[in-house]
């Protein structure tokens, strides 16, 4: 269906897609909606992995307390998408597939390590998340692939995610910067592996390897939180807009980087065994 | 362009209707239904004035085509009230002045119902972020709020 007209466009909760037809920005011959299909609606766990429905409402995220309880940096992003009225439809496929720099649930996926599994006519394929979008607007997807779900490991004990965002006001806003972080302790209670990731901040959401590095080996003592937060502002790439200006940008994504990356340890401390 | 048949339950009725499938729910709803209570303010999801509780979840109608809506359970502003009694929230929106113009009130209410269903108890804070999305440019904020407050006491004493 989706290779016999050039112009198909798929959907899931189509927060993005149809202001983005009103808006004349596109104007697809043929609408598919993907939520029709049980796959990709669904929201499943077993000894290995979750498996997160590419056009799952994201309120499922939120209302899940097993998920929120293992990835709270992925619920806390998928609860700040919108109101609750486009919570109730937006997606992690949407968000991801929009292309947005600034999409909320994207570092929060990266800094998990989250898989997407591509359906197409040759076949299925899995691409990591940080590889699916290519530029603002831009994936990886022929025309004629669509995601189908998201597989994010079982969390490690001793493991915690955050993700953090700034924008000018309280709640619906799109974020000036977000920045996901996830940390894995040791028994010493030392950091055994660290990822961090910002958006907003460059035409893609991007990974800080710098800072995760540092991170390694510490317990996240403030020198070292000095240089995750350089790194972090140094990664930044960032446009220059009447929501921040390039120089702010960089640094809240320091200090949220470093925000993030202690609330992470924090809950990292907290989920001991109990996987 | 050919029209679909669409069978939904709307505010407890079978509803059937046709629409083209590019027409929004919020359209449908309001010209093939005659619901003229669910507003188009923005059109794209950020108003909250064609709010309306689609299988129980609060959705912007505006950003829903109507085949979607095919054998969901549908609740519109027209629905709140049971059998000509005002719903608490509606009586207090009313005694509590909380609205001026008025085209808001209906996707307030809808917003407000879909919070206390699920948390009937709501702190001052979780009632302003459940609102978020739904603007007031009259700014009726304050009263709105206090409203929604006054209703949920009301509805844990009967």
């Amino acid at each position: 269906m989706l290779s016999s007209s050039p112009s198909a466009q798929v959907f899931a909760g189509a927060t993005d897609v149809v202001p983005q037809i009103r808006g004349g920005r596109q104007a697809p011959e043929v609408l598919v909606d993907l939520k029709k299909i049980d796959e990709l609606v669904s929201l499943t766990s077993d000894d290995k992995k979750w498996t997160v429905g590419a056009a799952t409402p994201t309120v499922e995220l939120t209302e899940n307390q097993a998920f929120s309880q293992e990835f709270p940096g992925i619920s806390e992003a998928a609860g700040l998408i919108g109101s609750d009225q486009i919570q109730s439809r937006s997606s992690l496929g949407g968000n991801l597939c929009n292309g947005s720099p600034a999409a909320d649930s994207v570092p929060a996926m990266m800094v998990n390590g989250t898989r997407a599994l591509i359906a197409g006519p040759k076949g299925n394929r899995v691409v990591d998340v940080s590889e699916v979008v290519t530029g603002p607007g831009q994936t990886c997807l022929d025309s004629d692939e669509f995601i189908v779900e998201f597989e994010i490991d079982r969390a490690p004990s001793l493991t915690g995610d955050a993700y953090l965002r700034m924008i000018p006001r309280t709640e619906m806003d799109i974020a000036v910067v977000g920045v996901g972080a996830r940390v894995t302790l040791a028994e010493d209670g030392t950091i055994a592996a660290a990822a961090l990731a910002l958006g907003a901040v460059a035409p893609t959401v991007v990974r800080v390897a710098a800072a995760e590095e540092a991170l390694i080996g510490t317990t996240a003592d403030e020198d070292t939180l000095a240089v995750v937060a350089a790194a972090a502002s140094e990664a930044c790439n960032p446009i220059d807009d009447k929501r921040g200006t390039i120089a702010y940008r960089e640094q809240v994504a320091g200090v949220l980087a470093k925000r993030a990356v202690l609330i992470a340890m924090e809950r990292a401390q907290q989920r001991n065994g109990d996987v | 362009m050919a029209r679909t048949h669409i069978t939904t339950v709307i505010n407890g009725d079978e509803v059937d209707f046709l629409a083209e499938d590019s027409t929004s729910l919020l359209n449908a709803l309001r010209d093939e239904v005659g619901l003229t209570g669910v507003k188009e303010g923005c059109g794209t999801g950020d108003c909250g004035s064609c709010s309306i509780l689609l299988d129980e979840r609060v959705t912007c109608s505006c950003l829903v085509f109507a085949p979607e809506a095919s054998g969901a359970n549908i609740l519109t502003v027209e629905g709140l009230a049971d059998a000509g009694e005002l719903h608490p929230l509606q009586q207090c929106f009313l005694e509590g002045a909380a609205l001026q113009c008025g085209i808001c009130t209906p996707g307030f209410l809808i917003a407000a119902k879909a919070l206390l269903d699920k948390n009937p108890d709501p702190t001052e804070t979780e009632i302003r972020y459940a609102l978020a999305g739904n603007l007031c440019r009259c700014t009726g904020y304050d009263k709105i709020i206090r409203a929604v407050q006054e209703a949920a006491m009301q509805m844990k004493e009967q």
